[in-house]
């Protein structure tokens, strides 16, 4: 009785003294990020969404063509532009897995686009495509006589250009992590496969795939989301014109800024949360396993 | 030596069908971007493949700041250089302190804190950009180099910490339990056993971080915005606001500009490749 009475009475000792001196400094060092999360990530957040909640914003979307013509391309970049540059990197990644010393010295080429800043090299394909004093157009002169076409005031050449642009930075990381993926695959199954008489064909479809198509598809699908947040390519190549017809939710959403209509800006981004969140909910269950 | 068998020879002519093209298709616009810098004006225009008179008048141009929109090049490299160090020293001090509380000192708590870094990590930075860019301006820390740092760190620290957590998961928790058997204290363990064990990781996550940020254009564009004030890739994109924007000078710049990031990723390549394709994609 004694005893439990004053195991009672005592104060419950304060927080730091319940933690051991690991978990104290374990606190004390996650702070920083927590500080940064909250005041970047958590408050703008939902400062955003706080901004998007009338349904105004919604019909106001709703009605507005351009946002209809963003999400329309958004989708072909990201359905044709993202799977049509996968494959490439499939295939590529299988002409650098070969062992050659000229092939080798080519994988080191092959990384510049990547690792070189994207504004220049975009900035450069935009010259070329100049109508008038691009080269392209003055090589399309010297040879046919003919002017070329106007390449950016075309809006479905443009949004095409802009995809290849896209295509031309990003394609050697994802040949990269897919050559990673590729040489893990043990040598003995192909020499064995060899001896059996096996056409290329065949080996790419019973040994490279299955051990490749977890890889390929995590890719592609972190490869969507990642492009969806790829605002240069479109901006700096044809800042969403002619007449706002190549825009992408990502340069939309800065558009509306421009303009000052931030609920709109908002808004159109909570419209893409629906295909984001799944996705980033996938990946997520993917990496932290 | 012997010679080539028909099928060998065969085999190499279709590799260089494919590796040519590649080499093609990579090289173009870095060397139209290459072969604009070297022109001068009156060359720069006429679509040769190589001009006719190369010469590095442009460089001395920019590096006099002898044009109008050059003006303040260099101030503006001062700013990109400064701007990617900080984002770089305050992502590696933020992110190993995350990871190391996370990873080695199990705080209570600290998985939800991975996964929610891991949610940020996956929302893309131009949809942030927004309410980003009205919370600044609510700090009232807008045209302040702040903000962009701030801004980067925010966005390179999630995958920072994750790929150190992955990294020291690695390391065996004997280690730990001997430096304290020996009566390290916490920080002392973090110090003298974590930091050095971790480098190549740091080495990594710390390039990584400064790239990001020197390649920055649409947080910069949005945050910044007096000429003295702005990086570099924003003033490159600032050309692009007149009809007679002198193109030579605008590659030579952009050329200046890439080569710093290109030399740093090649230097450090060993260490980016096995530090960070290594934790892009799991399979």
């Amino acid at each position: 009785m004694a005893i439990t009475l004053s195991a009672s009475d005592t104060p419950s000792p304060p927080l730091s003294a319940r933690l051991s001196p690991p978990q104290v400094w374990g606190i004390v060092l996650l702070a920083p990020y927590l500080l940064v999360f909250l005041a970047f990530v958590v408050y703008p957040v939902g400062y955003g969404l706080w901004l998007a909640r009338q349904p105004a914003s919604y019909v106001a979307l709703y009605n507005d063509p351009i946002f209809a013509r963003a999400a329309v391309n958004t989708l072909i970049f990201l359905v044709i532009g993202i799977n049509i540059k996968m494959l490439i990197a499939l295939f590529l990644s299988g002409f650098f897995a070969q062992q050659r010393p000229w092939i080798r010295w080519l994988s080191v080429i092959f990384i510049l686009p990547w690792a070189v800043p994207s504004i220049p090299t975009i900035l450069s394909v935009r010259f070329m495509l100049n109508p008038e004093w691009g080269v392209v157009n003055q090589l399309i002169f010297k040879f046919t006589g003919d002017d070329g076409p106007n390449w950016l005031n075309d809006p479905a050449v443009a949004l095409a250009m802009a995809i290849g642009v896209h295509i031309w930075k990003s394609l050697p990381f994802w040949t990269l992590i897919l050559l990673t993926g590729r040489l893990a695959i043990s040598h003995d199954l192909y020499e064995a496969s060899d001896v059996d008489g096996a056409n290329w064909w065949q080996k790419f479809r019973y040994i490279t795939w299955p051990s490749m198509q977890t890889l390929y598809i995590t890719c592609t699908l972190l490869s969507m989301i990642w492009t969806l947040g790829d605002f240069n390519s479109v901006y700096l190549l044809t800042g969403g014109g002619p007449a706002d017809l190549t825009h992408v939710l990502s340069t939309l959403g800065i558009r509306y800024l421009r303009l000052d209509q931030l609920s709109l800006a908002m808004a159109s981004i909570v419209c893409a949360m629906p295909f984001v969140l799944p996705l980033v909910y996938f990946m997520m269950k993917r990496l932290s396993r | 030596m012997k010679l080539p068998t028909l099928r060998e020879v065969g085999t190499e002519a279709k590799l260089l069908l494919i590796g040519i093209p590649v080499f093609i298709w990579t090289m173009i616009p870095i060397y139209h971007m290459f072969v604009f810098a070297i022109s001068p004006k009156e060359d720069a225009f006429s679509g040769k493949l190589w001009p006719a008179h190369p010469t590095f008048h442009n460089f001395s141009i920019v590096f006099h700041q002898q044009h109008y929109f050059l003006r303040d090049f260099w101030i503006q490299f001062w700013n990109s250089t400064v701007i990617a160090l900080a984002v770089g020293a305050l992502t590696l001090f933020v992110a190993t302190a995350a990871a190391f509380s996370i990873s080695r000192l199990r705080v209570p708590g600290g998985r939800a804190v991975m996964n929610m870094a891991l949610f940020t990590y996956f929302i893309p930075a131009a949809f942030l950009a927004v309410p980003m860019y009205r919370t600044m301006g609510t700090y009232g820390l807008l045209n302040n180099h702040w903000s962009l740092i701030l801004a980067m760190v925010t966005i390179a620290a999630p995958y920072a910490i994750w790929v150190l957590k992955q990294a020291s998961d690695k390391l065996p928790v004997e280690l730990d339990e001997a430096a304290t058997m020996d009566g390290a204290t916490t920080l002392q363990l973090f110090r003298l056993v974590y930091v050095p064990l971790m480098m190549p990781s740091l080495v990594a996550v710390g390039t990584y971080a400064i790239l990001l940020a020197w390649n920055e254009y649409l947080y910069a564009f949005l945050l910044l915005s007096k000429d003295t004030d702005i990086t570099l890739p924003v003033a490159l994109g600032n050309f692009l606001a007149a009809d007679d924007s002198p193109w030579e000078l605008l590659m030579t710049t952009g050329f200046i500009y890439a080569l710093p990031p290109a030399a740093v990723y090649y230097a450090f390549k060993r260490y980016m490749v096995g530090g960070l394709t290594a934790g892009a994609v799991k399979s």
